[in-house]
């Protein structure tokens, strides 16, 4: 146990140790101190000595809500045990006076942010400092993200590809979180955070490839676009159900607790996924389990186009995370520096404690749903432009660099034309390699593909082969 | 290891299904790869021939009971090894933990596998063994402990995941289909779910509608998953054993009312194909199909059916997706009439896309029509005389091998 504390906190020291040191010319703003978390917690229980839980099973399985219950217990130590009630579950007070909890606070509950609007930093803000090299990495990507974005959707106007999901405007949830995170931390993600990827080393030309479906495409030409994947980066594959992945997280973590892993799970999801059961369960599951998972909600304000007011009545969904006994903080979404800071410290706090943190990143979806909507319809356009400019994550924490000194306007113009121009080679050689093969529609069902399949393949070849008019010409045999 | 039970789908890529070849090679060569197994059959006796056609295995007569409730075949068994007997569901349990012992990411998770030790005692006992980490008791909710299961295998364990009953389990589907049985495909093969699922089902005991379902006729579509039913406690044991070294995620159907019978099981380990179906009955006359419970109300009409003078080869499909279509058709080949029996509904279970599969492939060995018989389309009703009225009945399955064997 107390080997584990020490890792842990030579782990935080050496991460703390890179920061503080400062790089030839790069200097860090005023107030970088840090909070109050990266005391170390209380520690861990040991799941893995079947004695222990055999000698004292009922002990061991509750022991959890017993260490609560012991918290609440020295509250009550002063009071008449006449007070105090004795239920499965805990110890709880008694009152006589009828009093419903209201069904939302008075006020709700305050946004974390260090920058404002115009990426200066806030007086006695505390948050996790960055060097100047991670920070300009946050901001290149940040607008290599944003440059794609618009460059794939302009692609699937002029029908070049089918489909495609932009993260418009959620630039800083998708970059600086993935910024606070290590590289064996496994994202489990929706479909809206592609910069994680992008941040982990994915290529443009892997971004171009999977949006093509073509033979470079890791996903074998299986899946939409967006719908990335990739198991060497520790991003599992998209799927398009929504918070079926929040489950999957929890079990992921599960992975990383019983093989004791320094790491976490991470997924993301958004306001209307929280609605979904399996958002619940998830929470529910990985506070019981105490398992090192941080759910981040990207609450862009639209579920397609249904609005907050019409996906929930509770303050956001920062408050769920109590009712579950779940860890939560709510954070400015499209403030780069806070978003690297909360999922910086969720993260210590989920491997050295073992639970579960709720991040929720308030934030704007600027972009349609997907290249399917027009979210003109349903909004009004002076809202979405407004969120375009003025509340620009990117352009926040361009200043924010610029102020210290690690970012310029040359650097600025020689940046987005380089990206730009990697962009549109990227997707010039994606479309002229080849499709995946017709194989690829039978293989990887199984790990080795059973006779009906065998069969169902050969059928097909030999239609093609007999109605060669029928069938594109495009795809290989 | 996989390669080993994929015998019949690698070599059949070259011959295909051609109904005019009859000289097929025999698709499963256990003894070219794991000496080590032995083949004992559940009545004790050994089969020597493992590598040969299905013709030397079916000169053994194996006659079990319609419900076993001892060790038959005395005589055979004092020729091999005596084994230990036990109920099926304490053979599940020797299974998941023998894998458990032998490869430490076997995990198992629902609701009260823990120290409950599962509602039909199948995972009792194994909380106290490997700790609450690796028997995980979860709380209410199957669409996302099946969740759970799929992210746990994606990162590399091997989950056992149980739905206390079957019908529970339809509450993860979504799950089922869109994850499990997709992403291996959807990632280009770079995420596997090894991932186990399992459970009773079945019509019970007046358990009522929603405690009797047959999921099989509901998951059977699903590409990308192995759907496996056991019938006892040789192959539960079996199947259990190599549904978790299976690559693919698997689905074993339990049934509710077959965890208590009793068989004298081998001492050594061993481990059943799962896309093999079991010869139970070896005869001339017709083919009757069956899996689960069916099979005991199919042997008991086939004693009685001998004794009418009349040949029955009963075959225990085990496999549900895929079709063992090689034994299966050798034996429409032979006998040219089948006869499914089957506890799911009529429409659209596992009989209709078994009746399918044979016209499709042997349809010229077919004397007579496919007779599939099922519970009809209704739920379940709890009353005790009614309840027995849904399940096919050992009277039906005898008129309806006269009729057939017209």
């Amino acid at each position: 146990m107390a080997m584990r504390m020490r890792n842990v906190a030579n782990h935080v020291k050496s991460r703390m140790g890179l920061l503080s040191v400062t790089n030839h010319g790069a200097s860090f703003s005023s107030s970088t101190h840090i909070g109050k978390f990266l005391a170390i917690s209380p520690p861990v229980r040991d799941f893995k000595n079947p004695d222990a839980n055999f000698s004292k099973i009922a002990t061991c399985r509750f022991e959890s809500t017993k260490a609560d219950s012991g918290r609440l217990g020295s509250q009550y130590s002063s009071i008449d045990s006449n007070q105090v009630l004795d239920f499965p579950g805990g110890k709880v007070a008694f009152t006589p006076e009828m009093k419903f909890l209201s069904e939302s606070l008075k006020e709700r509950i305050p946004c974390y942010r260090v920058l404002d609007d115009n990426g200066q930093l806030i007086e006695d803000s505390n948050f996790v400092g960055v060097s100047s090299e991670i920070a300009r990495k946050i901001y290149s990507d940040m607008v290599t993200l944003q440059t794609m974005d618009t460059i794939f959707y302009e692609a699937q106007r002029q029908g070049r590809i089918s489909f495609y999901v932009t993260a418009i405007g959620e630039e800083a949830i998708n970059i600086a979180s993935a910024a606070a995170l290590t590289i064996d931390d496994l994202v489990v993600p929706q479909y809206r955070e592609p910069g994680v990827l992008l941040w982990r080393g994915f290529t443009l030309q892997e971004f171009a490839d999977q949006c093509f479906s073509n033979r470079g495409d890791s996903c074998k030409g299986r899946q939409m676009p967006a719908h990335y994947g990739s198991k060497k980066h520790n991003y599992f594959t998209v799927a398009s159900t929504i918070a079926s992945q929040l489950p999957h997280a929890v079990g992921a973590a599960y992975s990383l607790k019983m093989d004791g892993k320094d790491a976490c799970a991470v997924t993301y999801f958004g306001d209307g996924g929280s609605s979904e059961g399996d958002f619940h369960a998830a929470l529910n599951f990985a506070a019981v389990m105490e398992a090192p998972v941080i759910f981040i909600c990207r609450n862009n304000g639209w579920a397609i186009s249904t609005p907050i007011s019409d996906q929930f009545r509770s303050d956001g969904v920062v408050v769920r995370g109590q009712a579950y006994g779940v860890r939560s903080i709510r954070v400015d979404g499209n403030d780069a520096l806070a978003m690297y800071s909360a999922v910086y410290a969720a993260r210590q706090m989920a491997i050295s404690e073992h639970r579960p943190i709720l991040v929720e990143a308030l934030t704007y979806r600027v972009g349609h749903h997907t290249t399917s909507d027009d979210s003109t319809k349903y909004r009004s356009v002076d809202e979405i432009e407004r969120w375009r400019l003025a509340r620009d994550p990117v352009t926040r924490f361009q200043k924010w660099i610029e102020n210290n000194g690690w970012w310029s306007s040359e650097a600025e113009s020689e940046l987005r034309s380089s990206v730009r121009k990697q962009l549109l080679n990227a997707i010039q050689v994606a479309e002229r390699v080849e499709k995946p093969p017709v194989a690829n529609i039978f293989s990887d069902v199984y790990d080795i593909p059973p006779s009906n399949l065998f069969e169902q393949e050969k059928w097909l070849r030999e239609a093609i082969k007999r109605h060669p008019q029928d069938y594109p010409s495009v795809f290989p045999l | 290891m996989t390669t080993i039970f994929r015998g019949l789908g690698a070599l059949t890529a070259s011959n295909s299904f051609d109904s005019k070849k009859l000289q097929l090679p025999s698709p499963r060569s256990f003894s070219e790869r794991k000496a080590s197994f032995l083949l004992v059959r559940s009545d004790g006796s050994v089969n020597l021939n493992l590598g040969s056609n299905s013709r030397a295995r079916r000169a053994e007569q194996l006659i079990t009971n319609a419900v076993a409730t001892k060790a038959d075949g005395s005589a055979a068994s004092t020729a091999s090894k005596p084994g230990h007997e036990l109920l099926l569901f304490e053979a599940l349990r020797e299974g998941l933990e023998e894998e458990m012992d032998r490869d430490p990411t076997v995990c198992v998770m629902g609701e009260d596998v823990g120290h409950y030790g599962g509602s039909y005692k199948v995972t009792k006992g194994l909380a106290t063994k490997y700790g609450d980490l690796r028997v995980l008791d979860t709380p209410i909710a199957e669409n996302s402990f099946t969740g759970m299961g799929i992210g746990a295998a994606m990162t590399g364990l091997r989950p056992v995941v149980e739905g206390m009953n079957m019908g529970f389990l339809l509450l993860a589907f979504n799950q089922i289909s869109n994850n499990c049985g997709m992403l291996h495909y959807t990632s280009g093969g770079q995420f596997k779910i090894p991932i186990v699922i399992r459970g009773p089902g079945g019509v019970g005991r007046q358990l009522g509608a929603e405690h009797s379902q047959r999921l099989e006729s509901y998951f059977q579509s699903i590409p990308g998953i192995q759907m496996v039913a056991c019938s006892t406690a040789y192959n539960a044991k079996g199947l259990m054993k190599a549904a978790i070294r299976s690559e693919n995620p698997v689905i074993l159907f339990e049934h509710v009312l077959l965890y208590n019978l009793k068989e004298r099981i081998p001492d050594e380990e061993y481990i059943c194909n799962l896309e093999e179906a079991e010869m139970v009955r070896p005869g001339e006359h017709v083919t009757i199909l069956t899996y689960s419970r069916m099979r005991y109300h199919v042997m008991q009409a086939a004693k009685t059916l001998v004794n009418k003078g009349y040949d029955p080869e009963v075959i225990d499909i085990r496999s549900l997706k895929p079709f063992d279509l090689y034994t299966i058709g050798n034996s429409v080949k032979k006998t040219h009439r089948v006869l499914i029996v089957e506890e799911c509904m009529r429409t659209g279970g596992i009989g209709a896309s078994l009746t399918a599969a044979i016209t499709e492939n042997f349809h010229d060995y077919l004397d007579a029509p496919i007779v599939c018989l099922s519970s009809q389309d209704v739920p379940t009703p709890y009353a005790g005389t009614l309840e027995e009225w849904t399940v096919v009945q050992p009277a039906q399955i005898v008129t309806a091998v006269e009729q057939l064997c017209q």
